[in-house]
């Protein structure tokens, strides 16, 4: 089944939740409202057999476009990363939001996963709803993506830090966040 | 009430599959009660894999409570692979997950590979696939011997580790080191197969069935390992996929799912093997799953030895793919494109994909964002690790500490990949 495809049948069970689709280089992709996250995942695993979340990923698109990949400078500096400093321009379609937040879904059985991607998309300090009492398994993979991007994923059972110290400040995977210089931050109280 | 007159908490019986708890999925938390102590396992508990922590609650021998706190290891992988062009990324991937490295590096380079378009060489997609499958049986190996350690039986370990090293003797040939050897590259592997390995390679085909035979014997049939391994930590096949478990550890509860057979990636449609599967998805089905999954891959091994192809093992296409070390010498334009590559790195179209490989432990995705610069713009693993850890909290609730062990080791588990 195709993206088309995928959209037409999720637009007639949960109206107005595919706000666009593409097939991607991969796999179909749909992107879906934050209101309607929830009953599209519950459509897409009980109609559609994607029983199975591969990983919950983060994206933060700060500064697309106009640095180079990684890093968004800051006034410290590395104007060497800039994107002119390279060459040729950046090509890509520019993202219209900050964060997306994407979950890959595949198909367990004997046959292929016939994986789909969903993808919402956020601005900073919207929330997402969480997919937990969906696929249980994205305990682990929502709060790795809130510690480490700061997304927040409201309806989490116990949305902790969970790789980086329970009292870090920031979340290291933002475009924002200093690479080089800053503090190190441990505490003596463990 | 004193801990005398209470009576302490039931065990659950052996068989009994997990339920996912009502709060969070990964934790369980304790009851209250006034003689339940609370301990560390970890960080550096020796029968932790590396170093995870559980925070367990217990009531005399009987664990009630339990969160995993994970991260002991995080060297913040996805956020240097943002800083590194894509080429210096292909050594950094195999640090991940040090067991399974060549599992890690076909993830990184296919996806880069799928991104970019660029064809490999069959002759590539074979030898690859060969060195996957001798790095699946030196992680099972390790897996095998590590996991008798934590029942206290030390000497299968020497002998895993024995046959772990004919499997690295054979990777140092080829790679010149004897892990994280970078060798698959965009479009292809670095080099050619040398003299003398297909004999060497044969002759570990020749050998290894024994020593699994020898294994099974030491582990099939030992009492106490069935007795202590056999019933604990039950899974059934519809929480283990509603729990994200892949590899071995879903397998063991009769699911057939293996990206090898469904989703046929190098040249695995082109091979002979059993998918096998398990019964009642405890951590003896998952102990047994990856013992036999050995044989399967050493008869991999052999077709690989058997129809490889000749041909080149790079793609020629010089906008991705470093120019043969020799042309440097002769060739101006040679050492121009391996300065370009070096220096600057190439620029692949813009785009997302996501692509998934079987590791020894299960589905390792590797989604990877493209704005179009040198540079991934965000990359990020579906550590099988990370996700098969958080079924510890639920296998190991209403069991005896020692089963707790046992079933950590069962899942399989390697730090460096789930904190990446």
């Amino acid at each position: 089944m195709n993206a088309a495809e995928l959209a037409e049948a999720l637009e007639r069970a949960v109206p107005g939740a595919v706000v666009a689709h593409a097939d991607g280089i991969d796999m179909p992709t749909l992107t879906v409202t934050g209101e309607h996250l929830l009953a599209v995942c519950r459509e897409l695993r009980d109609a559609h057999g994607r029983n199975f979340l591969s990983a919950v990923s983060a994206v933060d698109n700060l500064g697309y476009g106009e640095a180079v990949a990684g890093y968004y400078g800051t006034e410290r500096g590395r104007d060497i990363n800039l994107t002119g400093s390279w060459g040729a321009p950046v090509t890509a379609e520019l993202p219209s939001t900050r964060f997306k937040v994407v979950y890959h879904l595949a198909r367990v059985g004997d046959g292929p996963p016939d994986r789909v991607r969903v993808q919402v998309l956020l601005e900073d300090g919207d929330s997402v709803p969480s997919v937990v009492g969906v696929w249980p398994t994205a305990d682990w993979h929502e709060r790795e993506q809130y510690d480490l991007m700061g997304i927040e994923f409201t309806g989490h059972p116990n949305l902790r830090r969970l790789i980086m110290p329970s009292d870090w400040a920031g979340h290291p995977l933002r475009k924002d966040y200093p690479i080089g210089g800053e503090p190190v931050q441990f505490t003596d109280d463990v | 009430m004193s801990t005398a007159e209470r009576a302490p908490a039931p065990v659950v019986p052996l068989y009994t599959p997990a339920q996912i708890p009502a709060g969070a999925p990964s934790k369980i938390d304790p009851p209250s009660g006034e003689d339940l102590i609370t301990i560390n396992f970890g960080p550096n508990h020796p029968s932790t894999h590396g170093v995870l922590r559980l925070i367990v609650t217990l009531d005399g021998e009987v664990v009630v409570g339990l969160d995993a706190d994970i991260g002991y290891v995080h060297t913040g992988f996805e956020k240097n692979f943002e800083q590194k062009t894509y080429w210096k990324g292909i050594p950094f991937a195999p640090r991940m997950d040090y067991v399974a490295f060549f599992a890690n590096e076909l993830a990184y380079v296919g996806a880069v590979e799928r991104l970019i378009g660029i064809e490999v060489p069959p002759r590539a997609q074979w030898i690859r696939t060969l060195f996957a499958e001798l790095n699946r049986i030196h992680s099972h190996l390790i897996y095998l011997g590590t996991s008798g350690v934590e029942l206290g039986a030390i000497s299968l370990f020497f002998y895993c580790l024995r046959e772990r090293d004919t499997v690295l003797d054979l990777f140092e040939m080829v790679t010149g080191v004897r892990m994280h050897d970078r060798y698959p590259q965009f479009g292809g592997v670095f080099e050619d197969l040398p003299k003398g390995f297909y004999a060497e390679a044969r002759k570990f085909c020749k050998e290894m069935p024994k020593r699994i035979d020898e294994y099974l014997d030491l582990v099939e049939g030992n009492a106490i390992w069935r007795d202590r391994y056999r019933g604990i930590g039950t899974i059934d096949a519809d929480t283990a996929i509603a729990m994200g478990l892949s590899g071995p550890n879903l397998r063991a509860s009769g699911v057939p799912y293996d990206l090898r057979r469904v989703d046929p990636y190098l040249v695995y449609d082109q091979l002979q093997f059993d998918v096998i599967t398990g019964e009642n998805g405890d951590a003896f089905d998952r102990l047994m799953c990856r013992t036999k999954e050995m044989y399967e891959s050493v008869k991999l091994i052999e077709q690989c030895l058997d129809s490889i192809p000749d041909g080149p093992v790079m793609a020629d296409d010089r906008r991705y793919v470093l120019p043969p070390r020799n042309e440097l010498h002769t060739s101006m334009e040679s050492l121009i494109h391996h300065f370009k590559l070096v220096t600057e790195g190439f620029r692949p179209p813009a785009g997302e994909l996501y692509y998934a490989v079987e590791s020894p432990r299960g589905e390792f995705g590797c989604y990877l964002v493209s704005d179009g610069s040198p540079k991934p713009w965000r990359i990020h693993f579906r550590a099988p690790s990370f996700v098969s850890l958080q079924v510890t909290a639920m296998m190991a609730h209403r069991r005896y500490i020692a089963d707790l062990i046992a079933i950590v080791g069962s899942l399989d588990g390697v730090m460096g990949e789930a904190d990446r």
